[in-house]
């Protein structure tokens, strides 16, 4: 794939970057903490599809899950928002420079409960963004609450039970038209990673709802989003393979066991059959198995919603193709002749 | 005069003789319910007297209702160029059968009152001239469609009015050109009811009051404008880039002008496309958070509110005050939170706009009074966020934003946008080391990069206020202090780059008058009637927040200085107090806050009853 320049760490991508510079500061969240075991593979996504680094731009909320922006692609700029807003910085950001590849990581406080508006408007809009909730059930930040995607029934380590419906993220996504949507596990690398990989070849917003296991306060027994728990009740979908565009695709499968996804760059999704047939394009079936799933207890991952055809917000505001953000002048500042015109027209 | 046949009219008073003529100097108030098309009647009615080449100015004063509510619009003419609302009603025309009486009674003695003759007012008030005018039996003749006569009723006025003051015709038909965009059968209509009124005065009514408009030459070559309007093109002419916004009035039209003008001026010719992004956002904190956003990865962001807004944004402008992004955020100000009076004028937020958001911030805000400052102020803003890196508020109110001024045309900007301290890819190559946070050269300003730049130097990573220079994070007690303090020096180099004040200095004055925002035009006026009754002051007027240097010092200058503004609080004078430390005893407080624009009586009563007060004191 790439040529050997015997300068370079043995093994770099096809940037020949090496993996270290998709790093981010150590981590300060508690050892074992899911959101780190998703920070890795973002890690590992962006090394090996080779996006340049200064390209992408981070953003996050509040709380342990909206820190780990600071723990991946050091080399790229990052923006720790305020709780429950990241949606709004994001756009703003995706609107000056639509050259950038934006992620976003938030929890399912930020997101769910203080940010639901926000997200619900984003998703609405299509905003070119990675999405990744990190769902933990709880405010790790500050010190265990519930927060709006526990279950019914799920315990916190105090002995309180919740009794309120969860909202489910994903329900919410397809149906407000998100144009690709997809649930994992933090502790289930070979399927989170090409489900980033594909999100980055996306165009339009990529929700991935992510149930990463708060070890300190939500791990215990009677908790429906400890690793135990997501392990003994996961039910992947398919198996999941990326195929970025600048590989060749081969077709070493029997006919009918896989399903290509193809994204906007070109790169393709493969979805290799399981125990079931699943469509990924059709929102009713999209959303009966989310529902019938969440009724079981069962945690149905993979990706649950794809739309190509849907325009993402850029093109309804049919936009300049250079950032706004440094247009020239010349180009943002109308002509004295305009003015002149526009005096006329209020004499 | 009159060149109409004169009947005598049963129910008037007949008037001995003919009073002395008023020329170019007096007030009009339309009365009309809202929803019922008068608006455009009342635009047409001040053009025309602008085009008659006396300044003018209008004010509409509506209820927070689609259709259906009382509504007022006055319009005053002045020769001496006083446009400020007057708080006497020289001329009424009652059109609302429901609020007529009060209107009629509203007129000041020896003043006219314009009525339906179905209301049969004649005998309301001796000491005006009534005259009566079927409108509605009038309109029948303008248009078979009722929806049409309606709206051509109050055009019939316009016509009544325009004869009995002696406004031209063609000033008239071309106010009513300008209306319509000339769309040939809208004009053709409305000129038609024009002629109804005008011909109904030349043969039934006698013109008995004094008020007169003759021609003056001091409009040429103005133009009228509201002050949103002027925003939004001075933002236009800015180089904005990102605009979002909720839509609140008072200040919804500046961002509906905005995308009408952008649509027209900023879509690039040569591939179809639009240089800008304006996005209606799901409410006000989101229409922060964008511009944040924006202003981050280095866009002139902006968006507009009102009161209700800037309460929401609370949390986000601390944030882009301790992180230095650059934002702008106009505020067009109006009363009170909910229901209330939310289309009354006010300048209640200069307290909660100085110092929005939580742990020690302040901002820059600008006060813009006139629709030339605007204009101006748009550009401005842009230059000190993106200068300063920070979030610049423009206080604008209800009576400057929405309601129409003269001006004289907007002047082409001729300085360059001021992008403030960017470091591009070269520069960083060239530097060889970049900390987002540290003051290099001693202005508190540190230097950033943008997302996007190609250079392993350029990232960081943005945080509220727990970070060091480096931009890393930090709780270190000296990291804190320090950036605090930068942040500090950092408004105190702004002090002498935002607007400063227009101060005029009478050297024979004891007082000193100080005001801000719309208040500027009835104080000027005030200041004329006070030198008429042998006070002699001077002026300064506050063009933004922090103060300017030159403040103390006119405040030291004069024995009494009146602080002026439309809110309860005396909110700028407390902010004045703080500043002059022990001269606070000089700050007086006039405040004026019913939800009308301030008027000049109005002050220069409450000025001459505190000097008259400190007389009687010595
Ligand atoms: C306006 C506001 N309210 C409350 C908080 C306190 N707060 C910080 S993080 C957090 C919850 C975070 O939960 P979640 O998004 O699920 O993230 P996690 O820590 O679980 O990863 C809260 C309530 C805040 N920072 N800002
Ligand atoms: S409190 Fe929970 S969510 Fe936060 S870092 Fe610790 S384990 Fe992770
Ligand atoms: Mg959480």
């Amino acid at each position: 794939m790439t040529t050997v320049n015997p300068n370079l760490p043995s093994k770099t991508n096809r940037l020949g970057l090496p993996m270290t510079e998709y790093k981010g500061l150590d981590s300060t969240l508690c050892a074992g903490c899911g959101h780190d075991g998703i920070t890795s593979q973002i890690v590992k996504a962006f090394y090996e599809y080779g996006v340049e680094p200064h390209r992408v731009a981070k953003f996050s909320g509040i709380g342990c899950s909206s820190k780990t922006p600071a723990y991946f692609i050091g080399n790229s700029h990052g923006f720790n928002a305020v709780h429950g807003r990241m949606p709004a910085v994001a756009t703003g950001a995706m609107l000056a420079n639509r050259t950038l590849v934006g992620v976003g990581v938030s929890g399912d406080g930020d997101t769910a409960s203080i940010g639901i508006g926000q997200f619900i408007h984003l998703l609405r809009r299509n905003i070119p963004l990675i999405y990744i909730i990190e769902n933990n059930g709880v405010y790790g930040l500050t010190k265990g609450q519930f927060s709006a995607t526990a279950d019914v029934g799920s315990k916190l380590k105090n002995g309180i039970v919740n009794e309120l419906p969860p909202i489910d993220c994903c329900v919410l996504a397809i149906e407000l038209g998100c144009s690709y949507v997809a649930r994992s596990f933090a502790g289930d690398p070979k399927q989170l990673v090409p489900l980033i990989k594909g999100a980055i070849a996306h165009k339009g917003t990529a929700l991935l709802d992510v149930i990463s296991p708060c070890v300190t306060f939500n791990n215990h027994e009677g908790s429906t989003k400890s690793f135990k728990y997501a392990k003994e009740h996961e039910e992947m979908l398919h198996e999941i393979g990326f195929v970025p565009y600048f590989e060749q695709i081969q077709a070493d499968y029997p006919e009918g066991a896989v399903k290509e996804v193809e994204l906007h760059d070109g790169s393709h999704i493969r979805l290799r059959k399981l125990d079931r047939d699943y469509d990924p394009s059709s929102k009713p079936q999209a959303l009966q198995l989310i529902r019938k799933a969440n009724e079981l207890g069962e945690l149905i991952t993979g990706l649950l919603f794809y739309d190509r055809e849907k325009k993402d917000f850029i093109d309804d505001l049919n936009m300049m193709d250079e950032p706004l953000a440094t247009l020239p002048t010349s180009q943002v500042r109308p002509s004295r002749e305009a003015l002149a015109e526009i005096n006329k027209e209020f004499s | 005069m009159s060149n109409g046949t004169q009947t005598a009219l049963a129910g008037v008073t007949q008037e001995q003789g003919v009073p002395e003529e008023i020329v170019n100097d007096f007030s009009i108030q339309v009365a009309t319910v809202n929803g019922s098309g008068s608006q455009s009647a009342n635009s047409v009615l001040m053009r025309s007297i602008f085009l008659m080449g006396v300044p003018v100015s209008g004010k509409n004063i509506f209820p927070s209702n689609i259709a259906g509510l009382p509504t007022w619009y006055t319009i005053r003419a002045n020769q001496h160029g006083y446009v400020a609302r007057r708080r006497e009603v020289d001329l009424c025309i009652a059109m609302n059968p429901e609020t007529a009486r009060d209107d009629v009674r509203n007129v000041r003695p020896g003043g006219v009152a314009i009525y339906e003759e179905a209301l049969n007012l004649g005998t309301l008030r001796e000491d005006i001239t009534l005259y009566p005018v079927p409108f509605a039996k009038l309109a029948t003749q303008s248009s078979p469609e009722p929806k049409l006569r309606k709206l051509l009723a109050n055009m019939i006025y316009v016509g009544v009015v325009a004869e009995l003051l002696g406004i031209g015709r063609d000033e008239v038909v071309a106010a009513i050109k300008t209306q319509f965009k000339s769309k040939a059968k809208a004009v053709e209509l409305n000129v038609m009811a024009v002629d109804l009124g005008i011909d109904y005065v030349r043969a039934r009514l006698m013109k008995r009051d004094p008020f007169r408009v003759v021609r003056m030459g001091l409009t040429a070559g103005k133009i009228i404008i509201d002050g949103n309007s002027a925003a939004a093109l001075g933002a236009m002419f800015a180089g904005c880039t990102v605009v979002t916004w909720y839509p609140i009035t008072p200040s919804s039209s500046l961002c509906e002008t905005m995308i009408e003008y952008f649509s027209r001026y900023r879509i690039d010719p040569e591939t179809g496309k639009a240089t800008f992004a304006i996005v209606q956002a799901e409410d006000e904190l989101a229409a922060l958070g964008m511009v944040i956003g924006a202003g981050w990865a280095g866009a002139r962001a902006m968006t507009a509110t009102s009161g209700p807004g800037i309460s929401l944004m609370g949390e986000f402008a601390g944030l882009a005050y301790f992180t230095e992004i650059p934002a702008v955020v106009w505020d067009i100000e109006r009363i009170g939170p909910s229901t209330g009076l939310p289309t009354r004028t006010s300048q209640g937020d200069v307290l909660s706009a100085f110092y929005l958001s939580h742990g020690d911030t302040k901002h820059i805000v600008l006060f813009p009074s006139s629709v030339e400052e605007c204009f101006e102020f748009a550009g401005t803003a842009f230059d000190l966020a993106e200068r300063f890196q920070t979030i610049v508020f423009v206080l604008s109110d209800l009576d400057l934003g929405m309601n129409n001024w003269m001006a004289h045309p907007f002047q082409y900007p001729n300085k360059p946008l001021d992008r403030g301290k960017v470091l591009t890819r070269d520069d960083l190559e060239r530097l060889g080391q970049f900390e987002r946070y540290r003051d290099v050269d001693g202005d508190g300003i540190p230097y950033r990069t943008l997302p996007g730049t190609q250079h392993p130097l350029a990232a960081y990573f943005t945080r509220g206020s727990g970070h060091n220079e480096k931009a890393g994070y930090s709780e270190r007690p000296e990291d804190y202090k320090n950036l605090m303090d930068r942040l500090l020096r950092k408004m105190d180099t702004a002090r002498s780059y935002v607007p400063q004040p227009i101060v005029d200095i009478n050297p024979n004055a004891k007082i000193g008058l100080i005001a801000f925002g719309t208040t500027d035009w009835a104080v000027v006026e005030t200041r004329d009637q006070l030198k008429e009754e042998g006070i002699e002051s001077s002026y300064l007027r506050i063009r933004a927040l922090p103060f300017t240097p030159g403040l103390l010092e006119f405040v030291e200058r004069h024995d009494r200085v009146y602080v002026i503004e439309q809110n309860r609080d005396g909110q700028m004078g407390d902010l004045i107090k703080l500043k002059v430390g022990r001269q606070c005893d000089r700050i007086q407080k006039v405040l004026h806050y019913t939800g009308h624009p301030i008027d000049a009586r109005t002050i220069t009563e409450a000025v001459t009853t505190a000097e008259d007060q400190m007389k009687e004191g010595k």
